[in-house]
């Protein structure tokens, strides 16, 4: 705010003073209005555009004659009571939820371990990020490759260690289906967790672990005591974000399963996809991707909340 | 500040076997890529005779939609940076009126899914002719890039020492040129992070790329090696090497740059 009390350092000393603050305002603007206009133009307008879309009777159709006529609620109506809906519902929960429980758990455990210094931990850490970064596309492909049921090495070394005789169907059973791409889902997930939970751990100050020692207590009563009491933001920060990133998960569920067998792996994410860019229902599409964008914002609000003390605590920082 | 002590042999040997788990399906990808032809689906679980034929045929079929990305990728590179480095300067320092109202709704793009936004660009691309270019998958792309440079260069700037840019001003340079001279320099760091990250949003994209895409005149890799599977999944060595390539950048990154992934990683999540 110390440009601001530049500006009435100068009260008005004549017209070019007058200028200068009509000027300071824009000229302070013209940073920032490029990116604004790109983020109208690539976030606003495909939100407002949605909404309108959703009403209308919007297919392939359009983009010949133009026409989109208003349906009102008809879409909504339509697709909530839809037995895609039905079952893209419980499926969307059960993989957010799954993945979620999953990332968490198995990131803060690595995290922990990683916690502790030894020779070669940074290295190793650094290297565990790799999953996070691949492309979707890469990590669906061979996991995909690796769940096969016939040929895939998953199978191939449970029937090795004679666990089963016959293979497990991962991508082609209908309850196992939904558990693999949690599982892959899983896996890209990780590597996020354990980075930012490591992080909140390296935050909690050591002396108390040392206090803690002292009075005589174990790791698992400073685990509970000290550990999870100060990471409870961070946690709550990993957790709404990996809600966010699940909800929108496409990459992997298309490539891994496409959708099948018998639409088992089907969430709101891919459906709204497919209603789209398969059957060109462009408004049932947006319709269920809006259905889509209000659950992520109740999860939006939380993130935000426990942003903006993370962006007030960053300002006042030195 | 005292750290946790060091502990010896038996955690590296632990976290070896970790980390070999987690990333066995990255070496069963590399595994299957120096396979022959057919012989993969036996499995092999060494490449003892490394074979390239896979990487051959996977650079014959691939090697366009690998240029494809890269161009894209690195426009969207250049595109993110040069409009997030100075709406980071704006937000970091200039604070205009209506600054926070900007911030807030960057962040909540971050939770626009991007079917949402495909969905209503299908339309408004069709009608641009953008469907099909490389500027408007470049465009698409930078939804991720923008936002996270933004984020990014703004942290880092709003740590650019105030006198400094008080004494710049006392000189008589413009906030154009404090910009270029002053705030920038001092965000290399934050640059390279953000670029990297912005490179890495588009050269993954897959998305934009299946919706934004109904010929074959613009196919980025992820395209690629989705298409590919559909239609040549016997010839595993061929997909796992495009696989491969296709997760190049990703591994460079990692051994590269790791301070900037870490970098980039935190500040994503916390800012």
């Amino acid at each position: 705010m110390k440009d601001g009390a530049e500006d009435k350092a100068a009260p008005g000393r004549g017209r070019a003073a007058v200028r200068a603050r009509l000027w300071e305002p824009i000229a302070r603007w013209m940073f920032l209005a490029p990116a604004v206009a790109y983020l109208l133009l690539f976030f606003g307008y495909p939100i407002v555009e949605n909404i309108v879309m959703s009403f209308q009777q919007y297919t392939t159709t359009t983009f010949y004659t133009g026409a989109a006529p208003f349906v009102g609620l008809r879409n909504y109506t339509g697709i909530l009571s839809s037995d895609l809906f039905a079952r893209a519902l419980p499926t969307t929960v059960l993989f957010t939820a799954g993945s979620l429980a999953g990332q968490f758990v198995l990131g803060l455990a690595l995290a922990l371990f990683f916690h502790r210094r030894f020779p070669l931990g940074r290295v190793l850490r650094s290297l565990l990020l790799l999953p996070w970064l691949l492309p979707l596309v890469v990590s669906a492909t061979t996991w995909r490759w690796m769940l096969d049921t016939d040929t895939g090495v998953v199978n191939h070394t449970l029937r090795g260690l004679h666990l089963l005789s016959s293979g497990v169907p991962w991508l082609t059973g209908t309850s196992q289906a939904l558990a693999s791409v949690t599982v892959v889902n899983i896996w890209v997930g990780i590597p996020f967790n354990t980075a930012i939970l490591y992080g909140g751990l390296q935050d909690i100050p050591a002396h108390l672990y040392e206090a803690a020692k002292l009075d005589g207590a174990g790791p698992l009563t400073s685990f509970r005591r000290i550990t999870w009491p100060l990471l409870r933001p961070v946690a709550g920060v990993v957790l709404v974000l990996g809600v966010v990133y699940t909800l929108k998960v496409l990459d992997i569920i298309l490539i891994v399963t496409g959708g099948g067998p018998a639409d088992a792996t089907e969430t709101i994410a891919t459906r709204s996809y497919e209603l789209s860019f398969q059957q060109f229902e462009f408004g049932r599409g947006a319709a269920l991707g809006n259905v889509l964008v209000v659950i992520s914002l109740l999860f939006a609000v939380v993130h935000l909340r426990a942003n903006r003390r993370a962006l007030e605590a960053g300002s006042t920082g030195p | 500040m005292k750290r946790t002590p060091t502990r010896g042999r038996p955690y590296t040997i632990a976290g070896i076997v970790l980390l070999a788990l987690m990333l066995f399906p990255v070496y069963w990808m590399v595994n299957a890529s120096l396979q022959p032809a057919g012989d993969v689906l036996r499995g092999a679980w060494f490449p003892l005779h490394p074979d390239f034929s896979g990487y051959a045929t996977a650079v014959h079929d691939q090697g366009r939609a690998l240029a494809t990305s890269l161009v894209v990728a690195l426009g969207s590179t250049v595109l993110s940076l040069a409009l997030a480095a100075p709406a980071a300067y704006a937000l970091a320092l200039l604070r205009p009126r209506g600054a926070t109202p900007v911030l807030f709704g960057i962040l909540v793009t971050q939770m626009v899914p991007g079917i949402v936004v495909a969905n209503a660009l299908y339309g408004a691309y069709n009608d641009l002719g953008l469907l099909n270019s490389h500027l408007g998958l470049v465009l698409a792309d930078s939804t991720a890039g923008v936002p996270f440079s933004t984020i990014i260069l703004r942290s880092s700037m709003q740590g650019v020492p105030r006198e400094i840019i008080e004494a710049a001003r006392v000189d008589g340079a413009g906030r154009l040129r404090v910009f270029r001279s002053v705030v920038l320099p001092l965000s290399t760091n934050a640059l390279v992070t953000a670029g990297l990250f912005s490179f890495l949003f588009a050269w993954s994209d897959f998305l934009f790329a299946l919706t934004l895409n109904t010929t074959e005149t613009v196919r980025p890799i992820t395209l690629g090696i989705y298409d590919y599977v559909g239609a040549h999944s016997n010839q595993w060595n061929a997909i796992m090497a495009t696989a491969v390539l296709a997760a190049l950048p990703a591994a460079a990154l990692l051994v590269v740059a790791q301070r900037h992934v870490r970098a980039g990683i935190t500040s994503g999540a916390v800012d």
